[in-house]
């Protein structure tokens, strides 16, 4: 005797949030009846493990069913097939758009393709997700990002609306799709000490202003047409012998006596400043935009550390070099400046850790 | 030319891909009516069109208003080739013909396509236009209303009850005409679906008729059913109660005071003798003995009781003589106004075998209105051999397997108050009234006690102590409402199969008729034992199902157990052996006996019976040996548990100890469920009286496939106990987040699917390779309709009870204590905004009550505190609806009435039919995927019906029909659904109490809104 059919039909659609993560991880209906099983639900209902069995199918075919829907979330709310109260809806959704840190922490800044899916196999071995979870997310990448490329006005809210997200994950979408955008190099060694939350926090730092159009949107702020430009007059901060100087000594005269590492600063305030300004003037250039990252660490971070800087010394040290330009009587990109370091403080110091 | 019908195509929306190189679609739609077809325009490249049409008018007869359906085809223009066709949507246009039903269709309807299933939707507008037509010889019956409510409709009030009426059409099924071998299989698949649609219309009009004719207006317990007779047609038949029902203005005064025409109904037709038919039947109504029945101190008791005497003849006298005009006595009700039954008599059923090959003219209804006359006439002689003159509860099935047909007719005879049938006696009916309280009247016997028509012990109601009661009591209908009981219901099931030799014709149907009087025997004994072991002596909602397989037979018994108060109690169970003498058997008997003794105390417990039992104490009457029932063998060799107590037969031990499991592990799993869950299969849970509104509905099918072709009795049997068994364990688990709660209107069905059967049957080019299994047989085990409502137990609650709920009590406890806590009147719904509704429902519900608790104390202006808060609650749901215009919430429930809401309005029937065939099995997810998402599209499509009828549930539901066949090896299958249900409006009932004050403030519209939440 087998079962040669077993189903059960709710007219609300009866779904189990617990089997739902299973399904959303890539759980086969095996492996999830054994985990489910060893969590105990069996001794609390008496239940047989056969039970169980159907009870999973018929949850996985429900969210197979429901798939469809989820790719186009607002097609959920007004569809007729399931009947499914509202705050199910926005779990089904905010569950199914939900990723793993450390898948996205290998996709992140690449390319949005065929190739980059063909791959995923080789991500799954390497972060313990599962195959069907890695694709499932990159294919939620894929749409967000298809999805918004058409799209005029701010990211986030596009994502937001479109998607029906919570707004830390439109946010986290943003960023990705950023990232995909730019092709931000994240992958090399040096920059495996950042974390997904490190990146998606200077993406928002540099999505801040508003374009009209997202292709343009997507790209970093500091590069809108306007800035072009002033970008590279900020220059002048280095090639300027005299400025250089100037702005070292109102520095070091500012921080002087109230950090340890201030004679690490005063010797490499200058290697530093052709640091961040070098990498202002290189963000003009399209292709070298996707060295950002590494440039930041290869050329600020990195010294900084290696001269035991706190988190603090850094603070102290960003500001003051952001302020003492506006000093400097000769420098009259005052506006540019203050836009650019504030953006760049604020990366720096999400990326200032071990 | 009485009727105008216009319909109007706005929209579109999620339209399938119909060009590949686009990904778009060049929509348009033809709408068609009769034979007038109209057309909207191309609505070029778009998965969303907006075709905005005129109104497309039709000027029909109301006769074809009656019976066709309303056609709506969406297409996909193509320039050079044939539009293809997307899918279609079926509109019934019959609740537009009443004037008291919805005035207009006008909603968002799934594009239903037979091969791949919904395909978008569309938005359409219908109305009608009436002229009144006063031709006494015309041939439709509109503005007759329909009812699939087996009880008198919420929001009416039945001012006469005119009895039975029936009706049959025949056709050739399209699926077996010639042309099928050359058509596609959507086209088969459509024309079938229109067929049913046209026949069915055809039936509700011919029966509107006779409604007429009888002077009623509406059709109450409406049943329609489908016999897929194959080759010799298809057989669309319904039955139902006409009646004249007034509608109630909401807050007047509901007097009930039916009176009953006396009419007959059904046609009367010559009688073909199919041959070979043979018919077996009997009245069930088995006796066990009772103890002895003692009166303490109430003289007065017995002379009333022979009072009585004289008053029941003579209330015999005058409603038999007002039945007796009417053919059928028969009313397909279950639940009655009050008063209207006096006595119950027992069940009556009837069976009969017919051989569908021999039928002279299959394409004409005659030789099966003779059939059901036959077994018509039958329930009704045994309805009089019970000395009852009216059949309540009454229902008519039938199974189909190759040419042989089983009709079965099942109903509770019963006696009727007089003051139904005619006016000018109710001083009889008072003075009667007196005699026997509504409480327990029912029980009282209604036959005579010195002529009884089966062995049955007799004592005196333990209610009144006045008059004859049995010692149990098996139904039909519903438990009246009025009726005292003991603790509470549970579901109770006899399960039984038999082998058969596979044979041919004449040969086939008499071994099946030798073989049905068996199988009734045991599963009525083992109802009676299991109905014992739970300590209960009375089944309602009894259904016995049967169903022919090509070499088994299946019955399947569900009813509801419970314990009336008026009832004595019921024995033990003892077990005797015939062939004592050795030592260890005896001790195998007597360890028996001690288990199923202490499954008895534990299920009083677990029941909560505990009837008085003073008086055998305060007498110190002898508990006779005579009221334990003894179990006899019975001679057949077959059997399940206890029925299975053949100890003279050899093999006694093997026996005593299935026996022993059997009945230990019925008895465990019975214990194991109980913590929170409770299953009935009738309307509501007799001893549970605090529902809350939280409802769900389901479906569940199984199909299993025995491997062994040679399995015996025995092994059948309990493989189908098991697979019953699991499957209500499976739905246990799946509600569990839900405890405590209570199964209702659990509706079994089971059929036996032959597989090279459903090979050789279908002729069309896409079914024809022979199967290549030899004996496969698949058991259908179909749970088609069961509500689930969740009733809150903790402590909060008790002022609302009647009897206490200690079991659910414990249950909830730990869920619910944490939410419920903070004091009730300043919960904030806003915090529980994602648990589930039905913890909100449960909150609300406890303010609610509490609330009321208030009521009592303070004054009126505390009582619109309530409202605020569920206007609030309102709007928070709509507001967090994600975006766009909101999908209405539509409940499905069995159950005719909706817990804690009011039904305002009825909006018409619901009946719908359905096929799915696909020849990609595999690919959409096996049998399984195929049937779930079937069933998932049936459910979205009858919520889009109620929903544009302007409704927001559908009460009564119920799955008639769930054909299910496959061919794995072509990778194809096919399905038949067919549902119907009574579409209504309905309003919280909180929402009703706190309206009152508000009105007199001014404010007077919160119904509507709150009605859709």
């Amino acid at each position: 005797m087998s079962v040669e059919l077993d189903v059960f039909v709710g007219n609300t659609t009866i779904m189990d949030e617990e089997v739902y993560q299973f399904w959303l991880d890539g759980y086969t209906v095996n492996d999830a009846v054994k985990v489910r099983m060893e969590g105990g639900v069996l001794e609390e209902c008496e239940a047989s493990a056969e039970v169980l069995r159907s009870d999973t199918m018929d949850q996985y075919r429900t969210f197979q069913m429901c798939e469809r829907l989820l790719h186009s979330p607002a097609k959920l709310a007004n569809q007729l097939l399931f009947q499914i109260p509202p705050h199910r809806q926005a779990m089904l959704i905010e569950r199914y758009y939900t990723f793993d840190g450390v898948f996205v922490r290998e996709v992140l800044g690449k390319k949005l393709s065929k190739g980059t899916k063909k791959d995923l196999d080789d991500v799954s071995a390497k972060t313990g997700v599962t195959l069907k979870s890695c694709r499932r997310q990159f294919d939620n990448f894929k749409r967000v990002f298809k999805v918004v490329e058409e799209l005029k006005g701010p990211l986030v809210e596009n994502i937001r609306q479109h998607f029906l997200l919570s707004d830390k994950l439109a946010r986290d979408y943003a960023a990705i799709v950023f990232f995909a955008n730019n092709r931000f190099e994240t992958g090399k060694k040096k920059l495996h000490y950042l974390t997904f939350q490190d990146f998606a926090f200077c993406a928002g730092q540099l999505i801040i202003v508003h374009c009209n159009h997202s292709r343009v949107l997507m790209r970093p702020a500091l590069i809108g047409k306007e800035f072009l430009q002033d970008l590279k007059e900020l220059k002048i901060l280095i090639t300027d012998k005299d400025l250089l100087d100037q702005h070292k000594s109102l520095v070091c005269t500012a921080l002087r006596g109230k950090t340890k590492a201030f004679n690490e600063m005063e010797a490499n305030f200058k290697n530093l400043s052709r640091g961040l300004v070098n990498i202002a003037a290189k963000l003009t250039n399209t292709k070298d935009v996707r060295d950002f990252f590494i440039d930041l660490v290869e050329k600020f971070i990195e010294p900084c550390r290696s001269d035991k800087w706190t988190a603090g010394d850094m603070r102290l040290y960003l500001t003051h070099y952001t302020n003492s330009a506006h000093i400097l009587d000769t420098f009259k990109h005052q506006v540019v400046w203050d836009r650019y370091m504030g953006v760049i403080k604020s990366c720096i110091l999400k990326m200032y850790h071990d | 030319m009485p009727g105008k019908l216009k319909a109007k195509i706005v929209a579109g929306r999620h339209l399938p891909v119909m060009d590949r190189a686009s990904d778009l679609t060049d929509a348009f739609v033809e709408v068609k009516f009769g034979n007038t077809t109209f057309k909207t325009d191309v609505y070029p490249k778009s998965l969303n069109p907006q075709w905005n049409s005129e109104w497309f008018k039709f000027e029909v007869d109301d006769e074809d208003l009656q019976d066709e359906p309303l056609q709506i085809t969406v297409l996909d223009h193509d320039t050079y080739s044939a539009n293809d066709a997307i899918g279609k949507v079926y509109i019934d246009i019959d609740p537009l013909l009443s004037s008291e039903a919805a005035t207009v269709i006008s909603g968002w309807f799934p594009i239903y396509d037979t091969i791949h299933g919904i395909r978008g939707e569309i938005n359409v507008l219908v109305k009608v236009d009436l002229f009144n037509d006063l031709n006494r010889f015309r041939q439709s019956s509109c503005g007759v209303k329909f009812f699939c409510t087996t009880s008198i409709p919420r929001c009416y009030r039945a001012a006469l009850v005119h009895g039975f009426v029936e009706e049959l059409v025949v056709n050739e099924d399209p699926e077996y005409q010639w042309i099928d071998r050359i058509r596609t299989p959507r086209a088969s698949n459509e024309a079938r679906q229109r067929l049913i649609s046209l026949m069915s219309g055809e039936l509700q009009r011919k029966i509107g008729l006779k409604v007429l004719e009888m002077g009623g207006n509406a059709v109450v317990g409406y049943l329609q059913c489908f016999d897929l007779e194959g080759e010799s047609g298809l057989v669309v038949r319904a039955i139902g109660t006409a009646c004249t029902l007034d509608k109630l203005i909401p807050g007047s005064e509901i007097k009930e005071s039916p009176l009953a025409h006396g009419c007959r109904s059904s046609h009367n037709s010559p009688v073909h003798s199919a041959c070979s038919s043979q018919r077996l039947s009997h009245s069930q109504n088995f006796s066990v003995s009772v103890p002895t029945l003692v009166f303490t101190g109430m003289g007065s008791g017995i002379s009333v009781g022979k009072e009585a005497g004289p008053l029941k003849t003579l209330l015999r006298q005058q409603a038999q003589s007002a039945l007796e005009q009417r053919e059928f006595p028969f009313f397909t009700l279950t639940c009655f106004p009050p008063g209207f039954l006096v006595h119950i008599g027992g069940v009556v059923s009837a069976r009969s075998v017919k051989l569908l090959d021999r039928i002279h003219n299959p394409d004409e209804p005659e030789t099966r209105d003779a059939w059901w006359e036959e077994i018509r006439q039958e329930i009704k002689s045994h309805a009089k051999a019970l000395g009852c003159h009216a059949v309540v509860g009454y229902s008519e099935s039938t199974t189909i397997c190759e040419e042989v047909c089983i009709l079965s007719a099942s109903g509770t005879a019963a006696m009727l108050n007089p003051r139904f049938m005619r006016e000018g006696s109710v001083c009889v009916y008072s003075r009667f009234d007196d005699a026997s309280p509504p409480s327990c009247g029912f029980c009282h016997i209604p036959y005579d006690e010195f002529n009884m028509p089966f062995p049955a012990q007799l004592t005196y109601c333990y209610h009144c102590r006045r008059q004859k009661v049995p010692d149990v009591l098996f139904t039909t209908i519903d438990l009246p409402a009025e009726a005292a009981v003991t603790g509470k219901g549970c579901l109770i099931q006899a399960r039984l199969c038999r082998t058969k030799k596979k044979a041919q014709g004449e040969v086939n149907a008499t071994a099946i008729s030798n073989l049905l009087p068996f199988m009734e025997y045991e599963l009525h004994t083992q109802l009676m034992n299991k109905l014992k072991l739970r300590c209960m002596n009375a089944l309602f909602g009894l259904r016995i199902q049967i169903s022919v397989g090509e070499n088994m037979l299946l019955g399947l018994a569900s009813a509801t157990g419970v314990y009336l108060s008026a009832l004595p109690a019921p024995g033990g169970i003892q077990i005797a052996g015939k062939t004592p003498s050795d030592l260890s058997y005896d001790q195998h008997i007597s360890t028996m006996q001690k288990r199923i003794n202490d499954t008895i105390a534990m299920n009083k417990e677990l029941y909560n019976i505990h009837p008085p039992e003073c008086i055998e104490e305060v007498v110190g009457s002898p508990i006779p040996d005579r009221q334990r029932s003894r179990l006899f063998r019975s001679t057949s060799e077959s059997s399940d548990e206890l029925s299975e107590l053949d100890l003279s037969h050899g093999k006694k031990d093997a026996f005593v100890l299935e026996v022993c499991y059997a009945l230990l592990r019925c008895l465990s799993i019975y214990l194991s469920l109980s913590p929170g869950f409770y299953s009935c299969n009738t309307e509501v849970m007799p001893g549970i009286y605090n529902w809350t509104s939280g409802l769900q509905m389901f479906t569940s099918v199984r199909v299993y496939r025995l491997n062994n072709a040679n399995l015996t009795n025995q092994g059948l049997n309990k493989i189908f106990t098991d697979l019953c068994e699991n499957l209500l364990k499976s739905l246990y688990f799946k509600l569990r987040s839900m405890i405590p709660c209570c199964l209702c209107h659990l509706n079994f069905t089971v059929a036996v699917p032959e597989e090279e059967l459903i090979q050789v049957r279908r002729h069309t080019p896409k079914n024809t390779s022979p199967i290549l299994f030899i004996f496969p047989i698949n058991i259908l085990v179909k749970i088609k309709l069961c509500v689930f409502v969740c009733f809150p137990g903790s402590g909060e609650n008790e002022e609302q009870l009647q009897f206490s709920m200690e079991l659910c009590g414990e249950s909830t406890s730990s869920n619910n204590q944490p939410t419920a806590k903070p004091s009730v009147s300043s919960v904030d719904y806003g915090s529980f905004a994602d648990r589930c509704s039905t913890w909100l429902e449960l909150l609300r519900l406890k303010a609610h009550t509490i609330r009321r608790g208030s009521v009592k104390t303070t004054s009126s202006s505390e009582r619109c505190s309530p409202l605020p808060e569920v206007r609030s609650r309102s709007l928070r749901s709509t507001r967090s609806l994600p975006c766009g215009a909101p999908v209405t919430v539509v409940k499905m429930t069995p159950l005719s009435f909706l817990p804690r809401t009011r039904i305002v309005k009825y909006l018409g029937i619901i009946n719908m039919f359905f096929i799915r065939e696909t020849t990609s099995l595999r690919e959409e997810g096996g049998v399984s995927g195929f049937l779930h998402s079937f069933i998932a599209e049936v459910f979205a499509m009858v919520r889009a019906h109620v929903a544009a009828l302007g409704g927001n549930a559908v009460v009564s539901y119920s799955m008639k029909e769930c054909v299910f066949m496959e061919n794995p090896n072509k990778n194809q299958a096919q399905c038949l659904i067919n549902v119907s249900g009574d579409a209504v409006i309905f309003v919280r009932e909180s929402d009703q109490e706190a309206i009152p004050p508000l009105i007199t403030c001014g404010q007077t519209s919160t119904t509507g809104a709150d009605g859709t939440t």
